[in-house]
């Protein structure tokens, strides 16, 4: 009878890894964690019942590393892979080779990752499903030459975007000609240089927008639910650093209807496991337009998690084994606010990374208060992977409860070594802009112009 | 004479200047790399590349000398 796999291998690091393996344990999962030289003191490590070294600091020689994941599986008797976020969570190829070597996939299938993986592609079968997109170009822009012709079709502002892409790496919103030009050329660069692949697309850009997005569960009998939207506004270079549960800008009619295009978007693919559909939502004329989908667990999946009660960890390793989920999928309800807050490595001001050693680490606790952490007091920030140290959620029966357990939540978090952006979110959750929830993409800008 | 150094741990990711270029106040001298972002180091005044302390790929620590403008 399915139910999860005896056991894991967690192909990630810091607070995902340790995230993973709180929900397997309780299921009785045995789990491996695996680790670069770099990575050695990570709490994560002894969180796992095995830890395999599989590499050396750089990602490409570790945790981008198919062959050495892979042979830790076979060492270990590992039955299934988890890929978490980031790394080779959305490696089409990576999953065929777990598939391939008998073990179970945590995740989508390849093809439905595949479908997704590229930007251009996902566009025009999100269009063909009936998910509004935004007026662009259906097949990639071959140079300068032919970005501006097509911005002067679609009209600006238009927005360049890697096909490939993710993280907001070589995006940029270009207002004429001249900032189309030298856009077009930085994608094209930064595109080749991190995803190996130099496709650029265009999108009219929406310059006063929410970012929310519908998280997603594809189930093993092949129906596709959602689990409600995530507003995800609070950006610095396109990289998110707060998301809410509600979104406060969107109402009961809205929801019904980006929920619905959540669920044609996974259907689309036929989508197994967690899931994400990214929209833009006008603020202006409160439509909402597709984004992209992350095939995978999404970084800010707590926030869902809090206000619904679904362990999402829990549910992914279920489905994968073709299990049925462990709530009722027609009677879903979701209770208060949730608030997640990015504690990441950086300075206050201008977000600039801050690597060190951590000399002082003391979480806050309390009543809807979760800290989903990676480092501990002890350990050492490198340069070789992202800043995020922890994410801070919280739980609030409104929100004006949730924003005030934020603040005395962060009040409370010491970190002491790196510089951290605590004084950020201080800030943040005592701006007007975010108190009122009247916001958009343009907040972290405003707060830090 | 103005000293550049690094601000924080980063791996060298790309030199943009060559030693000998006139270089003007906020010309891009090298492109550093940590924590997966990337940094421009710029030129702080204007003046002679005197020096370029470092090459791709280097690790540079925080306090490093990376350039030096006459």
């Amino acid at each position: 009878m399915p139910g999860v796999p005896d056991s894991v291998l967690i192909a990630n690091r810091g607070e995902i890894a340790s995230r993973i393996a709180r929900t397997a344990h309780r299921l009785g999962v045995r789990t491996v964690a695996v680790y670069s030289e770099a990575d050695e003191q990570m709490p994560y490590l002894a969180e796992c019942d095995e830890a395999v070294l599989i590499g050396p600091a750089p990602p490409a020689l570790s945790y981008l590393n198919a062959a050495a994941i892979l042979a830790a599986a076979a060492r270990t008797g590992a039955a299934s892979v988890h890929p978490g976020y980031g790394f080779l969570a959305e490696n089409a190829g990576f999953a065929r080779q777990v598939i391939e070597a008998g073990l179970t996939w945590i995740g989508p299938p390849p093809d439905a990752i595949e479908q997704m993986g590229d930007k251009i592609n996902a566009r025009n079968l999100m269009a063909r499903a009936g998910v509004p997109v935004a007026d662009g170009s259906g097949e990639p822009v071959p140079d300068a030459d032919a970005a501006v012709a097509l911005a002067a079709r679609i009209g600006y502002p238009v927005m360049v975007k890697a096909a490939a892409g993710g993280g907001g790496i070589g995006m940029s919103a270009a207002w004429n000609d001249d900032q189309l030009r030298a856009g077009f050329e930085t994608a094209r660069t930064r595109a080749e240089r991190f995803f190996g692949n130099p496709a650029i697309l265009l999108e009219r850009y929406i310059p006063a927008a929410r970012h929310v997005e519908v998280q997603i569960l594809g189930l093993a009998d092949g129906r596709v639910i959602a689990l409600g939207e995530r507003d995800c506004s609070t950006q610095r270079r396109h990289q998110k650093l707060a998301e809410e549960t509600p979104s406060p800008g969107v109402g009961p009619a809205l929801r019904e209807r980006m929920l619905a295009a959540g669920i044609r978007a996974g259907e689309a693919v036929g989508y197994r496991g967690a899931g994400t559909v990214e929209c833009l939502l006008d603020t202006a004329t409160g439509e909402f337009v597709f984004l992209e989908m992350n095939t995978r667990l999404q970084v800010e999946h707590p926030v869902t998690e809090m206000v619904t009660g679904i362990d999402l960890v829990e549910q992914q390793l279920l489905i994968a084994d073709g299990a049925e989920v462990s709530f009722d999928p027609d009677a879903v309800t979701s209770s208060g606010h949730a608030i997640e807050l990015r504690i990441c490595a950086e300075d206050p001001v201008r977000f600039l990374p801050s690597p060190g050693a951590i000399t002082r680490w003391v979480a806050p606790a309390g009543d809807g208060v979760r800290v989903d952490a990676g480092y501990a007091a002890g350990t050492t920030v490198t340069p070789h992977y992202d800043s995020l140290l922890a994410k801070l959620v919280v739980h609030g029966a409104s929100r004006a409860e949730a924003l005030d357990r934020a603040r005395a939540a962060v009040a409370a978090f010491e970190i002491a070594g790196p510089k951290t952006n605590l004084p950020f979110h201080a800030d943040l959750l005592n701006s007007a802009e975010f108190s009122s929830g009247d916001y958009d993409t343009s907040v972290v800008s405003v707060l830090r112009p | 004479m103005a000293e550049i150094r690094a601000e924080m741990v980063a791996n060298v990711w790309k030199v943009v200047a060559t030693e000998g270029d006139s270089v003007a106040d906020g010309d891009t001298l090298v492109i550093l790399e940590s924590m997966k972002m990337e940094i421009p180091v710029l030129a702080e005044g204007s003046g002679t590349l005197a020096r370029l302390a470092v090459s791709e790929g280097d690790v540079i620590q925080e306090g490093d000398l990376i350039a030096v403008i006459e």
